[in-house]
Protein backbone atom coordinates (compact mmCIF):
# COMPACT_ATOMS: atom_id res chain seq x y z
CA UNK A 1 0.00 0.00 0.00
CA UNK A 2 2.75 2.45 -0.94
CA UNK A 3 2.95 4.24 -4.29
CA UNK A 4 5.66 3.27 -6.77
CA UNK A 5 8.31 5.90 -7.49
CA UNK A 6 7.43 9.00 -9.51
CA UNK A 7 8.75 12.52 -10.08
CA UNK A 8 6.69 15.20 -8.37
CA UNK A 9 6.15 18.50 -10.16
CA UNK A 10 4.72 21.43 -8.24
CA UNK A 11 3.33 23.66 -10.97
CA UNK A 12 3.30 27.39 -10.34
CA UNK A 13 1.48 28.33 -13.54
CA UNK A 14 -1.07 26.57 -15.70
CA UNK A 15 1.32 26.75 -18.67
CA UNK A 16 3.94 24.78 -16.72
CA UNK A 17 1.45 22.05 -15.88
CA UNK A 18 0.30 21.86 -19.51
CA UNK A 19 3.84 21.77 -20.92
CA UNK A 20 4.79 18.84 -18.66
CA UNK A 21 1.57 17.06 -19.69
CA UNK A 22 2.40 17.72 -23.36
CA UNK A 23 5.96 16.48 -23.13
CA UNK A 24 5.26 13.42 -20.98
CA UNK A 25 1.74 12.67 -22.15
CA UNK A 26 0.45 9.38 -20.87
CA UNK A 27 3.25 8.99 -18.33
CA UNK A 28 2.24 12.09 -16.39
CA UNK A 29 -0.87 12.57 -14.33
CA UNK A 30 -2.45 15.62 -12.73
CA UNK A 31 -3.03 15.48 -9.00
CA UNK A 32 -5.49 17.94 -7.47
CA UNK A 33 -7.14 16.98 -4.15
CA UNK A 34 -5.86 13.44 -4.64
CA UNK A 35 -8.74 11.76 -2.84
CA UNK A 36 -9.27 9.20 -5.60
CA UNK A 37 -5.85 9.25 -7.23
CA UNK A 38 -3.86 8.71 -4.03
CA UNK A 39 -5.84 5.54 -3.27
CA UNK A 40 -5.10 4.39 -6.85
CA UNK A 41 -1.40 5.16 -6.36
CA UNK A 42 -1.24 3.42 -2.99
CA UNK A 43 -2.83 0.28 -4.43
CA UNK A 44 -0.72 0.69 -7.60
CA UNK A 45 -3.73 0.71 -9.88
CA UNK A 46 -2.16 3.92 -11.22
CA UNK A 47 1.58 4.10 -11.93
CA UNK A 48 2.44 7.49 -13.42
CA UNK A 49 6.09 8.42 -13.94
CA UNK A 50 5.32 12.03 -13.08
CA UNK A 51 2.72 13.60 -10.84
CA UNK A 52 1.80 17.24 -11.56
CA UNK A 53 0.34 19.02 -8.54
CA UNK A 54 -1.99 21.85 -9.60
CA UNK A 55 -3.30 22.84 -6.17
CA UNK A 56 -1.02 25.88 -5.86
CA UNK A 57 -2.53 27.46 -9.01
CA UNK A 58 -4.78 30.18 -7.68
CA UNK A 59 -6.40 30.73 -11.09
CA UNK A 60 -8.00 27.27 -10.93
CA UNK A 61 -9.59 27.90 -7.54
CA UNK A 62 -12.62 29.80 -8.80
CA UNK A 63 -16.37 29.43 -9.18
CA UNK A 64 -17.81 31.52 -12.04
CA UNK A 65 -21.57 31.90 -12.07
CA UNK A 66 -23.64 33.27 -14.95
CA UNK A 67 -27.45 33.09 -15.09
CA UNK A 68 -27.13 30.02 -17.36
CA UNK A 69 -24.36 27.99 -15.73
CA UNK A 70 -21.88 27.66 -12.90
CA UNK A 71 -18.29 26.87 -13.92
CA UNK A 72 -16.26 25.17 -11.21
CA UNK A 73 -12.48 25.38 -11.62
CA UNK A 74 -10.11 22.45 -11.23
CA UNK A 75 -8.83 23.79 -7.91
CA UNK A 76 -12.24 24.03 -6.21
CA UNK A 77 -12.54 21.56 -3.39
CA UNK A 78 -15.83 19.76 -2.78
CA UNK A 79 -16.18 21.37 0.62
CA UNK A 80 -15.74 24.82 -0.91
CA UNK A 81 -18.56 24.25 -3.42
CA UNK A 82 -20.77 22.81 -0.69
CA UNK A 83 -20.16 25.97 1.34
CA UNK A 84 -20.73 28.33 -1.62
CA UNK A 85 -23.77 30.37 -0.51
CA UNK A 86 -25.73 30.39 -3.84
CA UNK A 87 -25.31 26.63 -4.41
CA UNK A 88 -28.79 25.48 -3.35
CA UNK A 89 -30.46 28.22 -5.36
CA UNK A 90 -28.33 27.85 -8.53
CA UNK A 91 -27.60 24.12 -8.55
CA UNK A 92 -30.05 22.35 -6.29
CA UNK A 93 -29.10 18.92 -7.68
CA UNK A 94 -25.42 19.44 -6.80
CA UNK A 95 -26.44 20.72 -3.36
CA UNK A 96 -28.42 17.51 -2.81
CA UNK A 97 -25.80 15.10 -4.19
CA UNK A 98 -22.54 16.57 -2.94
CA UNK A 99 -23.03 15.65 0.75
CA UNK A 100 -23.03 12.02 -0.47
CA UNK A 101 -19.61 12.37 -2.10
CA UNK A 102 -17.15 10.72 0.26
CA UNK A 103 -16.93 11.95 3.84
CA UNK A 104 -16.23 15.33 5.43
CA UNK A 105 -12.63 14.14 5.78
CA UNK A 106 -12.27 13.63 2.00
CA UNK A 107 -14.52 16.48 0.76
CA UNK A 108 -12.21 18.93 2.52
CA UNK A 109 -9.40 17.96 0.10
CA UNK A 110 -11.10 16.37 -2.91
CA UNK A 111 -12.09 18.52 -5.88
CA UNK A 112 -15.19 18.54 -8.07
CA UNK A 113 -13.15 18.27 -11.29
CA UNK A 114 -11.05 15.46 -9.83
CA UNK A 115 -14.19 13.43 -9.23
CA UNK A 116 -15.26 14.08 -12.83
CA UNK A 117 -11.80 13.11 -14.14
CA UNK A 118 -11.78 9.89 -12.09
CA UNK A 119 -15.18 8.91 -13.61
CA UNK A 120 -16.13 6.30 -11.05
CA UNK A 121 -19.43 4.73 -12.17
CA UNK A 122 -20.96 5.16 -8.71
CA UNK A 123 -19.74 8.72 -8.09
CA UNK A 124 -22.24 11.53 -7.56
CA UNK A 125 -20.59 14.40 -9.44
CA UNK A 126 -20.41 12.60 -12.82
CA UNK A 127 -24.06 11.64 -12.31
CA UNK A 128 -25.06 15.24 -11.54
CA UNK A 129 -23.08 16.59 -14.51
CA UNK A 130 -24.77 14.10 -16.86
CA UNK A 131 -28.25 14.69 -15.44
CA UNK A 132 -27.90 18.47 -15.83
CA UNK A 133 -26.31 18.20 -19.29
CA UNK A 134 -23.12 19.95 -18.21
CA UNK A 135 -19.81 20.41 -19.99
CA UNK A 136 -16.19 19.54 -19.31
CA UNK A 137 -13.65 22.25 -20.22
CA UNK A 138 -10.50 20.53 -21.43
CA UNK A 139 -7.24 22.28 -22.04
CA UNK A 140 -3.89 21.25 -23.45
CA UNK A 141 -0.83 23.28 -24.39
CA UNK A 142 -2.30 23.56 -27.91
CA UNK A 143 -6.03 23.93 -27.57
CA UNK A 144 -9.18 24.42 -25.51
CA UNK A 145 -12.27 22.37 -26.08
CA UNK A 146 -15.55 21.80 -24.31
CA UNK A 147 -17.17 18.39 -24.31
CA UNK A 148 -20.74 17.67 -23.26
CA UNK A 149 -20.80 15.31 -20.26
CA UNK A 150 -22.50 12.67 -22.43
CA UNK A 151 -19.45 12.58 -24.72
CA UNK A 152 -16.85 12.95 -21.98
CA UNK A 153 -17.65 9.80 -20.04
CA UNK A 154 -16.85 6.73 -22.12
CA UNK A 155 -16.94 3.87 -19.62
CA UNK A 156 -15.80 2.69 -16.22
CA UNK A 157 -13.15 5.19 -15.08
CA UNK A 158 -12.51 6.10 -18.69
CA UNK A 159 -13.13 9.40 -20.43
CA UNK A 160 -12.55 11.16 -23.74
CA UNK A 161 -9.73 13.25 -22.25
CA UNK A 162 -6.51 12.94 -24.26
CA UNK A 163 -3.25 12.25 -22.47
CA UNK A 164 -2.03 15.83 -22.99
CA UNK A 165 -5.24 17.42 -21.67
CA UNK A 166 -6.36 18.41 -18.23
CA UNK A 167 -9.77 19.43 -16.98
CA UNK A 168 -9.65 23.17 -16.40
CA UNK A 169 -13.24 23.45 -15.20
CA UNK A 170 -16.65 21.81 -15.43
CA UNK A 171 -19.84 23.76 -15.94
CA UNK A 172 -23.21 22.81 -14.53
CA UNK A 173 -26.25 24.43 -16.22
CA UNK A 174 -28.63 26.10 -13.80
CA UNK A 175 -31.64 25.23 -16.03
CA UNK A 176 -33.52 28.23 -14.70
CA UNK A 177 -34.07 26.59 -11.34
CA UNK A 178 -35.68 23.42 -12.76
CA UNK A 179 -36.97 21.03 -10.11
CA UNK A 180 -34.40 18.41 -9.18
CA UNK A 181 -34.35 15.40 -6.89
CA UNK A 182 -31.61 13.04 -5.75
CA UNK A 183 -31.48 9.85 -3.72
CA UNK A 184 -28.78 7.33 -3.01
CA UNK A 185 -28.56 3.94 -1.35
CA UNK A 186 -25.17 2.95 0.08
CA UNK A 187 -24.15 0.60 2.87
CA UNK A 188 -23.02 3.59 4.89
CA UNK A 189 -23.39 7.29 4.15
CA UNK A 190 -20.34 8.32 2.13
CA UNK A 191 -19.53 4.85 0.85
CA UNK A 192 -19.79 4.04 -2.84
CA UNK A 193 -23.36 4.09 -4.08
CA UNK A 194 -25.16 0.81 -4.67
CA UNK A 195 -27.63 2.92 -6.63
CA UNK A 196 -27.72 6.72 -6.98
CA UNK A 197 -30.52 8.42 -8.89
CA UNK A 198 -31.19 11.96 -10.05
CA UNK A 199 -34.27 13.44 -11.69
CA UNK A 200 -34.51 16.83 -13.40
CA UNK A 201 -37.75 18.32 -14.72
CA UNK A 202 -37.61 20.05 -18.10
CA UNK A 203 -40.17 21.59 -20.43
CA UNK A 204 -40.80 18.36 -22.31
CA UNK A 205 -40.92 16.12 -19.26
CA UNK A 206 -38.21 14.62 -17.14
CA UNK A 207 -34.61 13.47 -17.36
CA UNK A 208 -33.73 10.54 -15.12
CA UNK A 209 -30.16 9.43 -14.42
CA UNK A 210 -28.81 6.39 -12.60
CA UNK A 211 -25.31 5.77 -11.24
CA UNK A 212 -23.74 2.77 -9.52
CA UNK A 213 -25.39 0.15 -11.72
CA UNK A 214 -23.86 0.20 -15.21
CA UNK A 215 -20.18 0.88 -16.01
CA UNK A 216 -21.02 4.57 -16.16
CA UNK A 217 -23.97 6.74 -15.19
CA UNK A 218 -26.85 6.47 -17.66
CA UNK A 219 -29.54 8.97 -18.61
CA UNK A 220 -33.02 8.75 -20.13
CA UNK A 221 -35.29 11.56 -21.27
CA UNK A 222 -38.98 10.93 -20.96
CA UNK A 223 -42.13 12.97 -21.59
CA UNK A 224 -44.39 13.58 -18.58
CA UNK A 225 -45.07 10.01 -17.50
CA UNK A 226 -47.21 8.68 -14.72
CA UNK A 227 -48.84 5.50 -13.55
CA UNK A 228 -48.11 2.33 -15.47
CA UNK A 229 -46.36 4.19 -18.32
CA UNK A 230 -43.78 5.45 -15.81
CA UNK A 231 -43.45 2.00 -14.23
CA UNK A 232 -42.90 0.44 -17.67
CA UNK A 233 -40.28 3.03 -18.63
CA UNK A 234 -38.44 2.54 -15.34
CA UNK A 235 -38.59 -1.23 -15.63
CA UNK A 236 -37.20 -1.15 -19.16
CA UNK A 237 -34.44 1.25 -18.09
CA UNK A 238 -33.57 -0.92 -15.06
CA UNK A 239 -33.06 -3.91 -17.35
CA UNK A 240 -31.14 -1.93 -19.97
CA UNK A 241 -28.58 -0.98 -17.31
CA UNK A 242 -27.36 -4.58 -17.33
CA UNK A 243 -26.86 -4.74 -13.56
CA UNK A 244 -24.57 -7.44 -12.19
CA UNK A 245 -24.39 -9.21 -8.86
CA UNK A 246 -21.48 -8.16 -6.69
CA UNK A 247 -20.42 -8.23 -3.05
CA UNK A 248 -22.53 -5.15 -2.24
CA UNK A 249 -25.87 -6.08 -3.84
CA UNK A 250 -27.55 -8.38 -6.32
CA UNK A 251 -28.53 -7.22 -9.79
CA UNK A 252 -32.16 -7.77 -8.91
CA UNK A 253 -31.91 -5.56 -5.81
CA UNK A 254 -30.33 -2.82 -7.91
CA UNK A 255 -33.17 -3.04 -10.47
CA UNK A 256 -35.69 -2.85 -7.62
CA UNK A 257 -33.99 0.29 -6.30
CA UNK A 258 -33.98 1.91 -9.74
CA UNK A 259 -37.73 1.25 -10.11
CA UNK A 260 -38.70 2.34 -6.61
CA UNK A 261 -36.47 5.38 -6.29
CA UNK A 262 -37.18 6.33 -9.89
CA UNK A 263 -40.90 6.42 -9.35
CA UNK A 264 -40.53 8.61 -6.25
CA UNK A 265 -38.08 11.04 -7.81
CA UNK A 266 -39.89 11.43 -11.16
CA UNK A 267 -43.17 12.09 -9.36
CA UNK A 268 -41.45 14.53 -7.04
CA UNK A 269 -40.02 16.68 -9.83
CA UNK A 270 -43.14 16.51 -12.01
CA UNK A 271 -45.51 17.52 -9.23
CA UNK B 1 8.02 25.08 -11.28
CA UNK B 2 9.63 22.70 -8.82
CA UNK B 3 10.48 19.19 -9.98
CA UNK B 4 11.40 16.68 -7.29
CA UNK B 5 13.11 13.62 -8.73
CA UNK B 6 11.92 10.12 -7.96
CA UNK B 7 14.27 8.10 -5.79
CA UNK B 8 15.88 11.14 -4.21
CA UNK B 9 15.16 12.61 -0.83
CA UNK B 10 14.01 16.18 -0.70
CA UNK B 11 13.98 18.55 2.23
CA UNK B 12 10.51 19.50 3.43
CA UNK B 13 9.86 22.41 5.77
CA UNK B 14 6.53 22.75 7.51
CA UNK B 15 4.90 23.62 10.82
CA UNK B 16 3.96 20.76 13.13
CA UNK B 17 1.57 21.62 15.95
CA UNK B 18 2.75 25.21 15.95
CA UNK B 19 6.50 24.56 15.85
CA UNK B 20 8.79 24.76 12.81
CA UNK B 21 9.77 21.29 11.60
CA UNK B 22 11.62 19.73 8.71
CA UNK B 23 12.47 16.33 7.33
CA UNK B 24 13.39 14.53 4.14
CA UNK B 25 11.18 12.50 1.85
CA UNK B 26 11.10 10.93 -1.59
CA UNK B 27 8.15 12.08 -3.72
CA UNK B 28 6.35 8.77 -3.19
CA UNK B 29 6.45 8.95 0.62
CA UNK B 30 3.04 9.28 2.27
CA UNK B 31 2.49 11.89 4.97
CA UNK B 32 1.70 9.06 7.42
CA UNK B 33 5.12 7.44 6.98
CA UNK B 34 6.86 10.82 6.91
CA UNK B 35 5.35 11.88 10.23
CA UNK B 36 6.02 8.56 11.91
CA UNK B 37 9.38 7.54 10.46
CA UNK B 38 11.13 10.79 9.60
CA UNK B 39 9.70 13.12 12.23
CA UNK B 40 9.10 10.54 14.95
CA UNK B 41 5.53 11.73 15.54
CA UNK B 42 3.90 8.35 15.99
CA UNK B 43 0.56 9.62 17.31
CA UNK B 44 -0.87 9.50 13.77
CA UNK B 45 -1.81 5.88 13.15
CA UNK B 46 -1.60 3.91 9.91
CA UNK B 47 -4.62 1.74 9.20
CA UNK B 48 -5.85 0.92 5.72
CA UNK B 49 -3.49 3.14 3.70
CA UNK B 50 -6.10 3.86 1.07
CA UNK B 51 -8.34 6.45 2.64
CA UNK B 52 -11.08 4.30 4.13
CA UNK B 53 -10.46 3.88 7.87
CA UNK B 54 -9.65 7.43 9.02
CA UNK B 55 -7.00 6.40 11.60
CA UNK B 56 -4.43 8.75 10.03
CA UNK B 57 -6.63 11.88 10.03
CA UNK B 58 -4.69 15.14 10.58
CA UNK B 59 -5.26 18.75 9.55
CA UNK B 60 -3.35 20.45 6.72
CA UNK B 61 -3.68 24.25 6.72
CA UNK B 62 -6.88 23.87 8.72
CA UNK B 63 -8.37 21.28 6.35
CA UNK B 64 -9.21 17.90 7.77
CA UNK B 65 -7.26 15.33 5.75
CA UNK B 66 -6.30 11.69 5.47
CA UNK B 67 -2.52 11.62 5.89
CA UNK B 68 -2.40 8.39 3.83
CA UNK B 69 -3.96 10.26 0.88
CA UNK B 70 -1.43 13.07 1.18
CA UNK B 71 2.16 13.04 -0.02
CA UNK B 72 4.86 14.37 2.27
CA UNK B 73 6.09 16.62 -0.56
CA UNK B 74 2.65 18.25 -0.77
CA UNK B 75 2.93 19.72 2.74
CA UNK B 76 5.91 21.98 1.99
CA UNK B 77 5.22 25.22 3.86
CA UNK B 78 1.92 23.95 5.32
CA UNK B 79 0.60 24.04 8.86
CA UNK B 80 0.13 20.42 10.03
CA UNK B 81 -1.70 19.49 13.19
CA UNK B 82 -1.72 16.01 14.63
CA UNK B 83 -3.07 14.33 17.75
CA UNK B 84 0.11 15.25 19.62
CA UNK B 85 -1.03 18.88 19.45
CA UNK B 86 -4.40 18.40 21.17
CA UNK B 87 -3.34 18.31 24.84
CA UNK B 88 -2.86 21.83 26.26
CA UNK B 89 0.21 20.81 28.32
CA UNK B 90 2.14 17.67 29.23
CA UNK B 91 0.08 15.62 31.65
CA UNK B 92 -3.15 17.47 30.81
CA UNK B 93 -5.84 16.40 28.39
CA UNK B 94 -8.06 18.59 26.22
CA UNK B 95 -11.77 18.84 27.01
CA UNK B 96 -12.49 16.40 24.16
CA UNK B 97 -9.83 13.93 25.29
CA UNK B 98 -11.15 14.08 28.88
CA UNK B 99 -14.63 13.34 27.57
CA UNK B 100 -13.30 10.31 25.67
CA UNK B 101 -11.75 9.04 28.89
CA UNK B 102 -14.91 9.65 30.93
CA UNK B 103 -17.22 7.94 28.44
CA UNK B 104 -14.91 5.02 27.61
CA UNK B 105 -14.92 6.19 23.99
CA UNK B 106 -11.94 4.01 23.18
CA UNK B 107 -10.79 0.51 23.86
CA UNK B 108 -7.75 -0.46 21.78
CA UNK B 109 -7.17 3.16 20.78
CA UNK B 110 -6.07 2.45 17.24
CA UNK B 111 -8.73 4.61 15.57
CA UNK B 112 -8.77 7.20 18.34
CA UNK B 113 -6.08 9.58 17.08
CA UNK B 114 -7.96 10.11 13.82
CA UNK B 115 -11.38 10.41 15.44
CA UNK B 116 -10.07 12.98 17.93
CA UNK B 117 -8.64 15.05 15.08
CA UNK B 118 -11.93 14.99 13.15
CA UNK B 119 -13.99 15.89 16.22
CA UNK B 120 -11.57 18.58 17.39
CA UNK B 121 -11.73 20.21 13.94
CA UNK B 122 -15.52 19.86 13.76
CA UNK B 123 -16.22 21.21 17.25
CA UNK B 124 -14.19 24.33 16.53
CA UNK B 125 -16.64 25.21 13.75
CA UNK B 126 -19.86 23.77 15.07
CA UNK B 127 -20.83 25.02 18.50
CA UNK B 128 -23.92 22.93 19.26
CA UNK B 129 -23.87 19.92 16.93
CA UNK B 130 -26.69 17.41 16.76
CA UNK B 131 -26.16 13.70 17.23
CA UNK B 132 -26.95 13.21 13.53
CA UNK B 133 -24.17 15.61 12.53
CA UNK B 134 -21.69 13.77 14.72
CA UNK B 135 -22.76 10.42 13.29
CA UNK B 136 -22.34 11.82 9.80
CA UNK B 137 -18.83 13.03 10.66
CA UNK B 138 -17.94 9.65 12.18
CA UNK B 139 -18.96 7.89 8.96
CA UNK B 140 -15.45 8.83 7.84
CA UNK B 141 -13.91 6.61 10.53
CA UNK B 142 -13.87 2.93 11.36
CA UNK B 143 -13.87 1.77 14.99
CA UNK B 144 -14.18 -1.97 15.60
CA UNK B 145 -14.23 -1.83 19.43
CA UNK B 146 -16.77 0.63 20.74
CA UNK B 147 -19.78 0.37 18.45
CA UNK B 148 -19.48 4.19 18.23
CA UNK B 149 -22.10 4.93 20.91
CA UNK B 150 -19.60 5.95 23.62
CA UNK B 151 -17.76 8.10 21.05
CA UNK B 152 -20.98 9.94 20.23
CA UNK B 153 -21.71 10.44 23.95
CA UNK B 154 -18.22 11.80 24.51
CA UNK B 155 -18.49 14.14 21.52
CA UNK B 156 -21.86 15.54 22.65
CA UNK B 157 -20.58 15.97 26.20
CA UNK B 158 -17.44 17.73 24.98
CA UNK B 159 -19.52 19.96 22.69
CA UNK B 160 -21.64 21.06 25.69
CA UNK B 161 -18.57 21.75 27.81
CA UNK B 162 -16.84 23.64 25.00
CA UNK B 163 -19.93 25.76 24.33
CA UNK B 164 -20.22 26.65 28.03
CA UNK B 165 -16.49 27.28 28.19
CA UNK B 166 -16.68 29.72 25.29
CA UNK B 167 -19.77 31.37 26.74
CA UNK B 168 -17.96 31.82 30.09
CA UNK B 169 -14.95 33.29 28.31
CA UNK B 170 -17.17 35.84 26.61
CA UNK B 171 -19.04 36.91 29.75
CA UNK B 172 -15.83 37.15 31.81
CA UNK B 173 -14.40 39.55 29.27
Amino acid sequence: MKPAAFDYVRAETLEEALSVLASEGGDAQIIAGGQSLMAMLNTRLANPKTLIDIMRLKELDRIDATPAAVAVGAGVRQRALLGWPPLAEKLSLVALALPWTGHAQTRSRGTICGSIAHADPSAEMPLALLALGGEVHLRSAKRHRKLPAGEFFTGMMSTARSADEMIEAVSFPTLGGARCAFREVARRHGDFAIVACAAVADKAGVRFAVGGVADMAAVRDWPRLDGSALDDALNAFAHELDARDDVHATARYRRDLVRLIGRDLVREVLQ
Amino acid sequence: MTRLQAGERHRIRFTLNGAAAHGEAEPRMLLTDFLRQQIGATGTHVGCEHGVCGACTVTVDGMIARACLTLAVQIEGCDIRTVEGLAPAPGRLSILQEAFKRHHALQCGFCTAGILMSLDHFLRERLRPTEAEIRDLLSGHLCRCTGYTPIIRAALDAADLLANHRHAEKTDA
